[in-house]
């Protein structure tokens, strides 16, 4: 912006409203005082010292105004908390990150009773659905009522997809770094495979849509890996320390479908 | 006090038309063209779009926001092709719709909702209390503004759809069934915001009543089974008409003779 101010001359002339100012010199400064403070103080000086009629009128208006003023109530600037954090996730997704962090306590709370289900530990046996479940309320036709409209926002899309799973994971992996150290699995262990099941949900999402990507993630595991692991009453091979390599290949494999898919999250998905 | 005016509000539009499309064709499911071959340039003023139900207006409104990628054919919005794989942010921030099914969060208070949505469409933080305040005024729910959403009647949630919809005071502003809900006085103040809108902006209003066109809108397109029917102003619409046709008004009876006259047999209804 120009440092160039009026000067003082145009600014006394115009506060007492003289007629030998020019047509576009008073265009000028008028859209100078919009921009700028400091000459609209000096203007404000300037009337009280040179138009005192003008400043005796707004004198009066304003104590006219006042009764009135004070009744008003004020713009209320305390936003609530879920408001703001609605930039982080929807309300919607509140009661599924609620159902999230429930599925972790119950697991350690079955982990720590030791009941039945053996050497496996049951929140290392979660912890790759887990997050699967906050990002299926994020992104979702069905569950969202606001998904159109949020769809259609120039905010939409990858941008807005990966706040909302930040939000998720910011949620679910302290839980699980509680459970895990309580129960004393290592963060190696479930880090990877958790973040590879959250970006294959995104990756088949931009396809199927994420709620029912979540869905069948969610179903697969469950069938193929913890009904088994729990009727053999032994760790997966799936969640082994050896198996590590296999999750960081899918979690960048999923990376990658998303960014190559990234315009699937700011259109109508096809599927509810 | 005269306006300072900037660079952006005196250089000329790069474009002819707000929205220009050509052998637009919009899918829905698998093989189903919503809208098939939609040749339509409209400019600033209050566009009706009128049809029967499932002619595919929804469809077509869906497109020009870009939630919806053209099949075949060309659309241009504001100058800038709305095909293709891009996510149209610029673009976005310069259109303003509201969806026929109108979905929010019952537990957000009208402003907080119009705040989360200016912020959705990138007004500058700066700007937004303002925007929404004003937005909130000019639909006439500023005593309400701090009220929680679930609180409101049908009527009143609509016209917060609205004020969403204009919040980052848009150059292209689709409206899909704005009046559904609205009870008769509602409606005469909303054809007044909506004339006041017309005059610099491009609006789109998707209808099947046909009352709301003759009052508020410059210009008519009537949309049929994907196709343009008919585009010019209400006066033309109610001269197309003749006495024997259906309805209760000339514009109505003019509606009857362009869907079911010659070559349009079928009937669309
Ligand atoms: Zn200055």
């Amino acid at each position: 912006m120009s440092v160039e101010h009026a000067s003082i001359r145009i600014i006394d002339g115009y506060a007492r409203g003289d007629t030998d100012l020019a047509a576009d010199e008073v265009w000028a400064l008028e859209a100078h005082l919009e921009m700028c403070r400091v000459c609209r103080d000096r203007l404000s000086a300037s009337v009280a010292a040179q138009a005192p009629a003008v400043a005796a009128l707004v004198g009066t208006v304003w104590s006219d105004l006042e009764p009135q003023l004070v009744g008003t109530a004020p713009v209320p600037r305390r936003r609530r908390w879920s408001a703001r954090l609605s930039k982080w996730m929807t309300p919607v997704m509140v009661p599924w990150l609620a159902m999230v962090v429930g599925v972790t306590l119950l697991a350690l709370l079955l982990d720590l009773a030791d009941t039945g289900s053996g050497e496996v530990s049951l929140v290392l046996l979660f912890s790759p659905v887990l997050p699967v479940l906050g990002v299926a309320a994020s992104w979702s036709r069905g569950l969202d009522p606001a998904y159109e409209l949020t769809a259609s926002a120039p905010r939409a899309g990858l941008y807005l997809v990966l706040r909302r799973t930040a939000s998720v994971l910011a949620v679910v992996v302290p839980a699980l770094l509680l459970g895990g150290w309580v129960t004393g699995v290592t963060a190696a262990q479930w880090l990877l495979p958790c973040l590879a099941f959250t970006s294959t949900t995104l990756a088949l999402g931009g396809v199927v849509g994420v709620t029912r990507a979540a869905a069948w993630l969610v179903a697969g595991w469950a069938v193929v890996i913890v009904a088994p692991t729990l009727a053999a009453g032994r760790t997966t091979f799936a969640l082994a320390t050896d198996g590590l390599p296999v999750w960081g290949l899918i979690l960048a494999l999923g990376i990658g479908v998303v960014i190559a898919r990234r315009g699937a999250y700011s259109v109508l998905g096809a599927h509810r | 006090m005269m306006p300072a005016v900037s660079a952006a509000d005196i250089a000329p539009t790069p474009y002819a038309w707000e929205i220009r499309a050509t052998g637009l064709k919009v899918r829905v499911g698998r093989n189903h063209m919503a809208v098939d071959g939609l040749d339509l340039s409209l400019g600033t003023g209050v566009h009706g779009l009128l049809g029967p139900n499932g002619a595919g207006k929804s469809t077509l409104i869906r497109a020009l926001a870009t939630v919806l990628r053209p099949a075949e054919g060309n659309l241009e919005l504001l100058g800038e092709s709305a095909g293709g794989r891009g996510e149209h942010r610029a673009l976005r921030r310069r259109i303003g719709y509201l969806p026929q099914e109108f979905g929010y969060y019952k537990r957000f208070t009208v402003r907080e909702f119009v705040e989360y949505m200016a912020w959705l469409k990138e007004v500058p933080k700066a700007d937004i209390p303002a925007a929404v305040q004003h937005a909130v005024e000019r639909v006439g729910l500023a005593d309400r503004a701090d009220k929680r959403m679930k609180t409101l009647s049908g009527g009143m949630v609509r016209r917060v759809g609205i004020a969403q919809a204009i919040v980052n005071d848009p150059s292209i502003l689709l409206l899909d069934e704005p009046t559904a809900g609205l009870d008769p006085a509602q409606r005469l103040r909303f054809r007044e915001l909506l004339q006041e809108l017309g005059k610099d902006t491009c609006v789109v209003v998707s209808t099947h009543l046909v009352e709301d066109v003759a009052a508020a809108c410059t210009d008519v397109v009537l949309f049929a089974e994907g196709r343009l029917v008919f585009q010019g102003t209400p006066e033309d619409l109610a001269g197309a008409g003749d006495p024997e046709h259906v309805g209760d008004s000339p514009l109505e009876r003019g509606y009857a003779a362009l869907l079911l006259g010659p070559g349009r047999g079928r009937g669309a209804w």
